[in-house]
């Protein structure tokens, strides 16, 4: 993933920040990756290099850790953030069907951001509406009985969302400004 | 308290230095008890391979000889009904993601698994859990050895080299689940890391994952 105009000092400035307010022992690992993808949105590598670097653990331990728990993300979250529930409901109803729909039109792969940020798709267990299944949550919305011809539908509402804004308004900033750090 | 114990094991009676854990102190009696994961200088085993379980009396269940400390007077038994049960389903379950073709292996006739299927008669090749074998790009990036993942039965041995042996810190597990690999910082090729390239790893490996190119040939 390319890093975006000045995402690299923002990393730099965020990591520099986490560590001097915690302890570098290796048990505080956790919580400072919390506290760093809680401001960058994500675990981008240079952070975890930084991270390994400053806590004096192997930077392949920082991998490790940041790919076993689910809450944590190696790649920043798009514009469009897409959840398709592989819950026992959902799964038993297709749902790996319409992930792999996704992944499709969107040319990622499950937990992978388009190159241009305005996808991310990732697989999330039960989110609590299983009479719908299979269920996806797209942004903020709960969509249900998510059948590969929905997919495009979703799909094209928001490719048609993205060319409004981009009419409307210059390119975005990235959605990372610095006063999201203090 | 006095440096050696006596224990029994399968009715032999040594006696073993107090401290040690009971899978040693087998070994070294030649007694063998099947392992994968253990490390004898670590001191919290991994106890992951689930195979090296024995009974010992007065327990009501049998327990991993890695992590059990010798007691003076224990009675110890490596092959009950009981235990082999145990160590057989563990095996079967190593081997349903193992990527199990011998004659195209560099550890042929020198590989750990190899070796428990013999001592304990259990075949390599079985049917009762569903074989998945996972797509793996081969790690031929260093000169002397490679990485071939789908051989890497997760013992921990590399891992524990790379860190206390080498101390380079290049290589540790991700992932999780059945996805669990021993990988490199962002799951880069060996050559591309801070691998020290000093083949410990195709040293330590009890299987044919890390494997010298010279044994391959
Ligand atoms: S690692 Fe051992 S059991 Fe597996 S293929 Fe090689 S020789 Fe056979
Ligand atoms: S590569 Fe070999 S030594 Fe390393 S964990 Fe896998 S089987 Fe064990
Ligand atoms: S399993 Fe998908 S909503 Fe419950
Ligand atoms: S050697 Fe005891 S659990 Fe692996």
């Amino acid at each position: 993933m390319q890093l975006l105009e000045g995402e690299k000092e923002l990393i730099l400035a965020c990591v520099d920040e986490v560590l001097s307010n915690n302890s570098k022992n290796r048990e505080n690992l956790i919580p400072i990756l919390q506290k760093v993808q809680v401001r960058l949105g994500y675990l981008p590598p240079l952070a975890m290099e930084k991270i390994a670097e400053g806590i004096k653990v192997p930077p392949a331990d920082v991998y490790g850790l940041a790919t076993f728990y689910n809450q944590f993300r190696l790649n920043p979250p798009g514009k469009h953030q897409v959840k398709v529930c592989l819950g026992t409901a959902c799964y038993m109803a297709g749902g790996d069907i319409t992930l792999e729909s996704f992944e499709r039109r969107m040319k990622i792969k499950e937990s992978e951001t388009s190159p241009d940020r305005l996808y991310s798709l990732e697989r999330v267990a039960c989110v609590g509406c299983c009479t719908m299944a299979p269920v996806v949550v797209v942004d903020e919305e709960v969509e249900g009985k998510v059948t590969p011809t929905r997919v495009d539908g979703i799909m094209l509402a928001l490719n048609e969302e993205n060319d409004k804004s981009n009419l409307e308004q210059e390119p975005e900033q990235g959605r990372m400004d610095s006063d999201e750090l203090k | 308290m006095s440096e050696y114990v006596n224990i029994t094991i399968d009715d032999r009676q040594i006696k073993v230095r107090a401290g040690e854990k009971l899978l040693w102190a087998a070994l070294d009696n030649d007694i063998y008890i099947p392992h994968l994961c253990a490390i004898r200088e670590k001191e919290r085993p991994n106890a992951g391979c689930r195979l090296c379980f024995v009974e010992i009396e007065g327990d009501t269940r049998p327990a991993t000889s890695c992590t059990r400390t010798v007691e003076d007077g224990m009675v110890v038994r490596t092959r009950t009904p009981r235990v082999d049960r145990l160590v057989k389903t563990a095996f079967e379950l190593i081997l349903s993601d193992h990527n199990l073709k011998c004659r195209e292996c560099p550890a042929n006739r020198n590989c750990a698994l190899q070796t428990i299927a013999k001592k304990r008669g259990i075949k390599l090749r079985q049917g009762r859990f569903k074989t998945i074998v996972r797509e793996f790009e081969l790690d031929e990036s260093p000169d002397d050895f490679a990485f071939d993942r789908s051989r890497c039965v997760l013992c921990g041995q590399c891992v524990w080299a790379d860190r206390e042996v080498a101390k380079t810190g290049a290589i540790g597990f991700a992932n999780r689940g059945l996805n669990r690999v021993v990988t490199t910082f962002r799951d880069r090729p060996l050559a591309e890391s801070n691998c020290a390239k000093c083949t410990f790893y195709a040293d330590v490996c009890p299987v044919g994952a890390f494997y010298y190119k010279k044994a391959a040939e």
